[in-house]
Parts: structure tokens; C-alpha cells; sequence
């Protein structure tokens, strides 16, 4: 190794079988992507901090029996690490997060499309039309880029949700719509009805939002009020009732 | 529900106005500049009051320089916190595992059916809030309820009644209670030598045996293995309010640890529970501090 790699923080390590050479203390993920390996994901944001929760950007590292999977965007570049970022089983786990998340979320058109570029094919879990699959980026992107904080995670376990403190307006809130912007959830939705095999053709292109549907979205993730996204009348404000 | 009408119940609903300011300041004085503090006070506003306030929720948040929406996420993550009063006495009852497969939820649910309310509900008169945990580590126990601290062991739905009943009439944890009671089975932490002594039923099960020593003189003396039974034999007499040195009949090492009473400032002596945990007593005769501590 040259001295110089040292010199600047430079670490050695194996992506795919290529030896190549990415900046200290960059992870897995920004080691690939700047190099051109593709790793698909869901829940990094460039900008966000890395929160590891969607577990999409898995890869592999290791060898033989201590071959595990990681998160890449989470994961540290080490120096001498051996990663594949589209080993047999790293595609299967892939394919296994895309199914499962696509089972919670049928109609979101991020997870479909990604669904449809990985391969795949098939549904098997019950589908469960929630609206949120806390990735967390609505709560990182009002934390960390809008500085408001008025979003966060509430509960735990199966009723955790997103959300304003008491499930009221928030005085915190810009109303800038980052939270709308950036999440996969709350957005265009394939319009396919109930067969369960159609929530991965990935071929449509609907353009209603997601609150337009009445009825299947009791808790929409929209913390807007006028909402940029959906044109449902928002009711006059009462009298004596910050709004 | 329309879309349309959630959007206005959501938005529109007005603040809770109930709530009176609440001084919060003495415990946030408490634990100000303690780096990541904030669970510390939550726990201490919620033993204070009981439930976390919507005022000392936003308090808080404004005295620690948090968003209140991590405060709030907090407050709803954890079990041992609620946002809404809770009732006079809290019933816990467990649904783990092994609680779980020995009945616990038939359990849960007669309480609930005498009370009248569900899981994480508290009763109309304010008496009572029903609540499930998962696992309290004595699972061997099981089916395991709790009422305000005091353990039930292997309960039935027969003996639900009989423990509403208790708590109402303020018989939690003495010896007229029906149905407080919990069997332990100890050992010296020392040596891991049983303490059971067979020989001597007290309560119709097997005593615990331990020496103590006050002053000059030494003897056997015999508690209750019914949690929550203060009853105990000695062979010497032991003049009341006289601290004691108690030790293993077997290794002879004190048992005596360095916590202190929180009645009477004593040292507390510590026995381990078979199956896991620790039951604390105080070494002050007749002082009747007693603590299960159970993993
Ligand atoms: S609209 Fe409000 S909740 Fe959403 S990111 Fe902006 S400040 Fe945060
Ligand atoms: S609301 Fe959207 S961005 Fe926020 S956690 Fe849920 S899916 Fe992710
Ligand atoms: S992108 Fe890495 S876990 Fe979601
Ligand atoms: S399962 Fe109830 S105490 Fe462990």
C-alpha cells in the first residue's frame, strides 16, 4: 500500500472482487455508489443521517462461514473488508425485504417499481394497506434538514406510528412539506383493486394521491394543513382554535 | 369516517385544557445537568403525579431543550409511562410466554370482565387500571399478577375476586390479606445452600432456617416461606427493634448486605429465590420491611 493513502485517510478494501480505495469513514453504501455498484434503498436519503431500518441496502461481507449480511448504509468501510453488494444471497434477502414491505405497503409506487426491478414476481404475505412503513425519513428530514422537530415515532411494537405530539397540530411544524416530499409511502398509488399478484406489475401511472381514496387510509401521513398533496377542503377554522 | 372528517377531528380537536401548570421545576432541578436525564424525569413526574401531564410533558421539553415530539415518544414508548391518570391501584398482569400458556389471558380477562374494562383502561370510579406486561422473570410462577408491587402467584380465575377484594379494602401485602401471598424457596447467596428447613413447617410449608446473632448469643431463627407473611419462630427471644447479624446455618458467612431500609435504615439481608431474583429483608427485629427483587 502507498504511503500516500495513508497520508489522506484513505482505507483498502474488496467490493465484488475489485480492490479499490474510498475515503475513511465513509460507509458501505457511499463506497459502492461512488463507485458505481448499485445497492438499491429506501429508507437513506443523501443529506439524512443513515438510520438502517428499511435493511434493502443489505450486503454481504465476510467469507465462507462467517459470511454475514449487513446494512450497507450503516455499515463503516473497513479497511481489508471483503463485501458483495449482488451475491446469490444477498439478491434473495433483497427480494425477501421487497416482499415484505410491499405486503405492508401494496400500493405505494416506490416499493412497487422497486419491487418489479428486483425480480419480484410473487405476494405471499397478507396485505396489509398500511400507509406509513417507518423508514423514519419524514422524521429525519423535519429534524435534521427543517430543524422543526415536530414530527417523531409514538409507541412501540404493532401500534407504532408516526406523528405530531397528541395527534394535534403541531406549533413546531413549517409547513414546508419535506415530510411529504421524501416519504415512499405517502404519494402515488397504483390504483389496482384486490388481486394481490397486480401489486407487482409496476406498469401503471396514477396520479391520484393517496387521500383521494376515502375509504383503506384512516391515518393519512400528511401533518400539512392545507395539504400540498391532496385536495381535500381543509374545514374553516374555528373560532378560538389555533390552527 | 370520511377523509375529510378525520383531517377536522385530527386538526381541529382543542387542546386539552384540564391540565393545570404543574411544577415540574423542583424535578427538573433535580436532574439538571445530567447528560441524557430525560427518561429519569419522565419516571419521576409519572411516580409524582401518577400520569405524565400534557403541561409537564411540554414543560419539560422546553426546560431540556428537546423537541416535544421526542418527548412525547418517549412518554408513549415506554410501559411504565401514561399519559392519563391512572387509577388508585394498578393491576399488572402478565401475558408472557409462559404466563401466557398457563393462562394468564384468562386471567386478564376475568379481571377485566369483574372491572368492567379492558387492557390499559382504568375503572369509571377511578380505583382500578388493568395493564399487561410481558414477562416479570418469575415465569415459573406463573400465571404472575401484580397488584401496586404486592406478586400473585398461580393465579385462577377463582381467585380473582378474591384479590380485588383484598386491594379494595387496603388488605394488600398483610397478613389478613386472602390471596397476597407468593411461595419462595430460598438459598444463602453465599454458599447456595437451600434455606428450606422441612422439619419446621410455618404456614404449612417448609420454613426458612438462617442463624442470628445479637450480641452475645446466637440461635435459629424461622420465617414464613409465603411472601408477604410476616409470621416467624425463633428459639431465643429476640428483643423487638434490635438489629441482628444474620448468617448461614450452613457456611456461617454473614448475609447481611450494605443497602440500607428505607423504613428504619437498617441493613437489609439479602436471600437469593430459587428460580432467580432476590427477596431483601430488614435485619432490625420486627421491623417488617420485605422486598422481592425478581429478575
Ligand atoms: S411540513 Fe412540518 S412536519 Fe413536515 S417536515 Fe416540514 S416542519 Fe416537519
Ligand atoms: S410517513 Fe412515510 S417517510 Fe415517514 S416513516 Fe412513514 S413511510 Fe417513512
Ligand atoms: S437504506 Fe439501508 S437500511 Fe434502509
Ligand atoms: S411469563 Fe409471566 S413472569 Fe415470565
Amino acid at each position: 500500500m502507498s504511503r500516500w493513502k495513508e497520508w489522506i485517510g484513505m482505507i483498502n478494501l474488496a467490493i465484488n472482487g475489485f480492490a479499490v480505495t474510498v475515503e475513511d469513514g465513509s460507509t458501505l453504501l457511499e463506497a459502492a455508489q461512488f463507485l458505481g455498484f448499485p445497492i438499491p434503498t429506501l429508507c437513506h436519503l443523501e443529506g439524512l443521517s443513515p438510520y438502517g431500518a428499511c435493511r434493502l441496502c443489505v450486503v454481504q461481507i465476510g467469507q465462507g462461514d462467517r459470511a454475514r449480511l449487513v446494512s450497507s448504509c450503516t455499515y463503516p468501510a473497513q479497511e481489508g473488508l471483503r463485501v458483495w453488494t449482488a451475491s446469490n444471497r444477498v439478491l434473495r434477502a433483497r427480494r425477501m425485504v421487497l416482499e415484505l414491505l410491499l405486503g405492508s405497503c401494496p400500493q405505494s409506487k416506490t416499493i412497487q417499481d422497486l419491487a418489479s426491478a428486483h425480480g419480484v414476481r410473487q405476494q405471499r404475505f397478507r396485505q396489509e394497506q398500511e400507509d406509513c412503513i417507518l423508514c423514519g425519513r419524514c422524521v429525519r428530514m423535519c429534524r435534521e434538514q427543517m430543524v422543526a422537530g415536530a414530527i417523531a415515532f409514538r409507541g412501540r411494537g404493532a401500534t407504532r406510528s408516526i406523528g405530531t405530539p397528541f395527534d394535534r397540530n403541531s406549533e413546531q411544524c413549517r409547513l414546508c412539506g419535506g415530510c411529504l416530499y421524501v416519504c415512499p409511502a405517502c404519494e402515488l398509488r397504483c390504483t389496482y383493486t384486490d388481486a394481490p399478484e397486480r401489486a407487482v406489475c409496476g406498469g401503471c401511472a396514477n396520479l391520484a394521491p393517496p387521500c383521494a381514496e376515502q375509504e383503506g387510509f384512516d391515518h393519512m401521513m400528511c401533518y400539512m394543513n392545507p395539504c400540498v398533496a391532496c385536495e381535500i377542503p381543509t374545514p374553516e377554522p374555528q373560532p378560538g382554535v389555533p390552527s | 369516517m370520511t377523509a375529510a372528517e378525520i383531517k377536522e377531528e385530527r386538526w381541529f380537536a382543542p387542546p386539552d385544557a384540564g391540565d393545570d401548570e404543574l411544577d415540574v421545576a423542583e424535578i427538573l432541578q433535580k436532574h439538571a445537568g445530567q447528560r441524557g436525564g430525560l427518561i429519569a424525569v419522565l419516571a419521576d413526574i409519572q411516580s409524582r403525579w401518577g400520569y405524565l401531564p400534557e403541561s409537564a410533558l411540554r414543560s419539560v421539553s422546553a426546560a431540556m431543550d428537546r423537541p416535544l415530539a421526542d418527548v412525547y415518544g418517549i412518554a408513549t414508548f415506554y410501559r411504565a409511562f401514561s399519559l392519563t391518570p391512572r387509577g388508585e391501584h394498578l393491576i399488572c398482569v402478565c401475558l408472557g410466554t409462559a404466563c401466557h400458556v398457563r393462562g394468564g389471558p384468562g386471567v386478564a380477562e376475568e379481571i377485566g370482565r369483574q372491572l368492567g374494562i379492558h387492557s390499559g383502561q382504568t375503572t369509571d370510579d377511578g380505583r382500578f387500571t388493568l395493564e399487561t406486561v410481558n414477562c416479570l422473570g418469575a415465569c415459573a410462577l406463573g400465571p404472575v399478577v401484580v397488584i401496586d408491587g404486592h406478586y400473585y402467584s398461580k393465579v385462577t380465575r377463582l381467585r380473582v375476586a378474591g384479590m380485588l377484594e383484598d386491594a379494595r379494602e387496603g388488605r394488600l401485602g398483610t397478613a389478613e390479606g386472602r390471596e397476597h401471598r407468593l411461595p419462595i424457596e430460598v438459598a444463602c447467596p453465599r454458599c447456595n445452600h437451600s434455606l428450606m428447613d422441612a422439619g419446621h413447617p410455618i404456614d404449612e410449608r417448609p420454613s426458612i432456617r438462617v442463624t442470628v446473632g445479637f450480641g452475645e448469643d446466637y440461635g435459629h431463627l424461622r420465617l414464613s416461606s409465603w411472601f408477604g407473611s410476616q409470621r416467624s419462630g425463633s428459639e431465643s427471644e429476640i428483643p423487638a427493634g434490635r438489629l441482628t447479624d444474620f448468617l448461614c446455618p450452613y457456611c456461617h458467612q454473614g448475609l447481611t448486605g450494605t443497602d440500607a431500609c428505607p423504613e428504619c435504615e437498617a441493613p437489609l439481608v439479602t436471600l437469593l429465590v430459587r428460580g432467580g431474583g432476590a427477596v431483601r429483608l430488614c435485619s432490625r427485629q420486627g421491623c417488617p420491611t420485605r422486598r422481592l427483587d425478581l429478575p
